[in-house]
């Protein structure tokens, strides 16, 4: 019985099965965001069955539905998994090339993205996406310049993927949340920046001449993020 | 497709919105009786059409109201940064740190050039130099012939700025200016993460992100006159969530440093406030 009932959930696209546990692991989050987000969210998962033409989950996949703000700060857990895992191996035999104050930043950072990580994944409870594999084939983590040159890339790419989503949220605390992270991943660019090139926290063409920052789109984001990532992702609803 | 829903929808982003169709009967009128003829498929042009006679080229009020908030802020680091490149000559060391101020400076020029084009009429008039008081009366008396208070004031303007775009976005939603702000908003973090580095480089205990002053304060800075800057940016609870500890490592300097939060109007305004006459 209990088999089945496994097998039975195995079953089950995350997006229901989030509606089937949601209510008391989500409770944290959604007494935060407020009841009527949630009914939205909610009421919108359940509406998805009936005009769910999706085969089942590809093994090892996960998807990003855009349809609710659950897609998106699922879209900000995806890259911020994959931030902590690059930071957790730098981490983990730091180059010799690096300075001691290097060194402790670097070690900063990883906890930052680990915190991000963690946050996304207790606040989106049974919503949140799988963990994700990563591909780091071509980095060379023994080598200062392409540690830095990684990092930069991810940082990069990270505050330009928030700054591109944060259209596509509807409630505003959550965009409240995507701006307290965006901006600590802006100052991480600019170390990392000043690291590789001194004076170059906001050059051109990253910050343009209107001194205006990038702004990417999930689908952008994805495909540069892509070589760096094993497990297949599904995209869906996305505009 | 239900028009009922989807002024429900619009709704929630401009709760103005029947007010707006309202005095413009005669769209929503065209609309109807289009509506009983035109198929289904072309409904979603009909809306456009209809939303386009409703709004004209109108932008809402409040977000005007940022705009022009984000447009004193702009003023205010420019001429900060523009008097200190023209007119305090050897305040700041030729070199990576003088390029630095004015790319600084280019940036917020342009912040300015662009809030005004978007405010167009709105803009009011210009700011000048003279608007502004950069000694705050006194408190920053040496602020462009001591290099090490020009930074410590930068910076307080850098994190300001971070937190002031920050506490705005929500009021955006739903109007393309929002994702300008928030490109305007990570760039103003670069530059305070760039101002902090080279305060650091001048022997201030600092890092490129806000971290836990301390004994736990919210200022990390160590100046007490820019208290009002970091006030709240000691929290370590997002979205109900304690961040502290929510992972192996995650100190509580971590889960504050991960986090940058925002500012409300008012306090970002009394912060501003002692730098403008």
């Amino acid at each position: 019985m209990k088999n089945l009932q496994e097998q039975e959930k195995q079953e089950l696209l995350p997006v229901e099965r989030s509606v089937f546990t949601a209510p008391l692991q989500r409770r944290s989050f959604l007494q935060f965001a407020g009841a009527g987000a949630a009914a939205v969210a909610l009421v919108a998962a359940g509406c998805k069955k009936d005009k769910n033409n999706d085969g089942p989950m590809v093994p090892g996949g996960v998807t990003l539905d855009f349809k609710d703000d659950f897609g998106v700060l699922n879209y900000a857990y995806a890259l911020e998994q994959l931030e902590a895992a690059f930071y957790i191996k730098v981490a983990s035999n730091l180059p010799s090339g690096f300075t001691a104050e290097q060194k402790t930043y670097f070690q900063d950072i990883q906890f930052h993205e680990i915190a991000h990580r963690e946050f996304f994944k207790k606040a989106l409870g049974t919503a949140a996406i799988g963990s994700l594999e990563v591909n780091f084939e071509s980095i060379d983590f023994t080598s200062a310049s392409s540690v830095l040159g990684a990092a930069m890339a991810f940082e990069d790419l990270g505050v330009g993927a928030y700054n591109g989503a944060g259209k596509l949220l509807t409630t505003p605390d959550y965009l409240v949340l995507a701006g307290k992270i965006v901006s600590v991943e802006a100052r991480h660019a600019a170390y990392i920046r000043d690291l590789i090139s001194p004076g170059s926290f906001a050059s051109s063409p990253q910050v343009d001449d209107s001194g205006l920052d990038k702004a990417l789109s999930p689908k952008d984001v994805l495909a540069a993020a892509g070589k760096y990532i094993k497990t297949k992702i599904n995209v869906t609803n996305l505009a | 497709m239900n028009i009922v829903n989807i002024l429900e929808e619009i709704e929630k982003v401009d709760g103005e919105i029947y007010e707006r169709l309202n005095p413009r009967r005669s769209a929503m009128k065209d609309f109807y009786n289009m509506g009983k003829k035109v198929a289904l498929a072309a409904m979603p042009l009909a809306l456009g059409s209809m939303f386009t006679k409703a709004y004209g080229q109108s932008t809402p009020a409040k977000v005007t109201n940022v705009l022009k908030f984000a447009l004193t802020l702009e003023y205010l680091e420019y001429h900060f940064y523009n008097h200190a490149v023209e007119a305090a000559p050897g305040l700041i060391p030729a070199g990576l740190p003088l390029g630095a101020i004015k790319t600084i400076r280019d940036h917020e020029k342009a912040h300015v050039a662009l809030l005004r084009g978007a405010l167009g009429a709105d803009a009011g008039d210009a700011l000048p130099y003279t608007a502004f008081d950069f000694t705050a009366g006194g408190a920053f008396a040496d602020v462009y012939t001591n290099y090490d208070t020009f930074l410590a004031v930068a910076q307080a303007f850098e994190d300001t700025g971070v937190r002031a775009y920050k506490g705005q976005a929500t009021e955006l939603m739903g109007s393309g200016v929002l994702t300008v702000a928030l490109q305007i908003h990570s760039v103003e973090a670069r530059h305070a993460a760039h101002i902090r580095t080279m305060r650091a480089g001048r022997g201030a205990k600092i890092k490129p992100w806000i971290s836990l002053g301390a004994g736990g304060v919210a200022n990390d800075t160590g100046i007490g006159a820019v208290d009002p800057v970091y006030a709240g940016e000691n929290t370590d609870m997002q979205a109900g969530v304690t961040i502290t500890g929510i992972a192996s490592g995650v100190t509580k300097a971590a889960a504050v440093e991960s986090f940058d939060e925002p500012l409300a109007k008012a306090d970002v305004l009394t912060i501003a406030g002692l730098f403008i006459k």
